[in-house]
């Protein structure tokens, strides 16, 4: 595949997890952004200390939710930090699952949580996917000498 | 978004910093993709950055720790904190800031995720020089600096 055909492969992928799926929102265009020559990594920086911190997060709240007697300021805690990264790096729909997370916690509902624990998982595995597929098509247009188009969207 | 203490348009006369070619700021926050993305838009705007992961490791920096070795204390001409943090506040960072005085003319912005208008109040009201609604965009940053340059005479 030629570098105009990768770069234009990339340019959907990319502008369909913003509108119509809403996996990203405008935040992500701001890190995007903050890459340049003298930063070329940064979005793979980020990204990659996104993963490896919610991956932690998720495996702290599993075993939080998994006590006799919850903890749900603890757990309340690490929601609020998955919260605020996921919003940093613009992953949008783990920040609302999180956001929804939160209320439940207040609530001390431990059936939602526990529901809620599922829905931030399977949304940050989906995000994750989604980054990966991104990264690796622009991995690719570097590679064949191409350079990473930008993406108008208009927000 | 920003508030700024005194209104919009104004600024007191001791938000003038002396600036040189690149600030020095202090950005503190106990969440390691926010500290990361706070240093490359500092970095962005021509500042150098010091990052710290929560507040008491930023007083120790300042020299206002229990643990501020002899001889380290750094000059920073601005310090920039999360309200939420672990252990000592944001909010409560600034109350100790101000509580110096070799500190308390360093101006003090707090950055949080929640737009809670009491809380802005609160720390504006405590000497907070801006409050910014995270998550932190480049033009944030690059009003914030402007303002911060603007008073500077």
């Amino acid at each position: 595949m030629e570098v105009g055909q990768m770069q234009r492969r990339l340019v959907d992928y990319t502008k369909s997890l913003f509108m119509e799926k809403g996996f990203l929102d405008a935040q992500f265009l701001q890190l995007q952004q903050l890459q340049d020559e003298s930063n070329p990594d940064f979005v793979v920086e980020v990204v990659s200390l996104f993963f490896d911190d919610s991956e932690k997060l998720l495996n702290d709240l599993t075993m939080a939710l998994d006590q006799p007697n919850v903890d749900f300021k603890k757990v309340d805690a690490h929601v609020h930090q998955l919260k605020g990264s996921s919003s940093s790096i613009g992953a949008q729909r783990v920040k609302n699952a999180c956001i929804a997370f939160r209320s439940f916690c207040e609530e001390q509902n431990i059936d939602a949580t526990l529901r809620c624990l599922q829905q931030v998982k399977q949304e940050y595995y989906l995000v994750k996917n989604k980054l990966e597929t991104m990264l690796r098509l622009e991995q690719q247009i570097v590679a064949a000498g191409g350079s990473i188009p930008m993406i108008e969207l208009g927000f | 978004m920003l508030s700024c203490g005194g209104g919009s348009g104004s600024c007191s006369k001791d938000m003038a910093v002396e600036l040189g070619d690149e600030p020095h700021v202090l950005a503190v926050d106990d969440n390691l993709i926010d500290r990361k993305l706070v240093e490359r838009l500092l970095k962005n705007s021509s500042c150098k950055v010091t990052t710290a992961e929560n507040a008491l490791r930023a007083l120790d920096y300042l020299g206002l720790g229990n643990d501020t070795l002899e001889g380290t204390v750094s000059e920073v001409n601005m310090i920039i904190t999360d309200y939420c943090m672990p252990g000592m506040t944001g909010y409560e960072l600034l109350k100790k800031i101000k509580e110096s005085s070799v500190l308390k003319e360093v101006p003090v912005v707090i950055m949080s995720s929640e737009n809670i208008p009491t809380r802005i109040s609160q720390c504006l009201e405590e000497g907070a020089k801006m409050f910014m609604l995270k998550p932190l965009k480049q033009s944030d940053v690059k009003q914030l600096k402007w303002h911060l340059m603007k008073c500077r005479n």
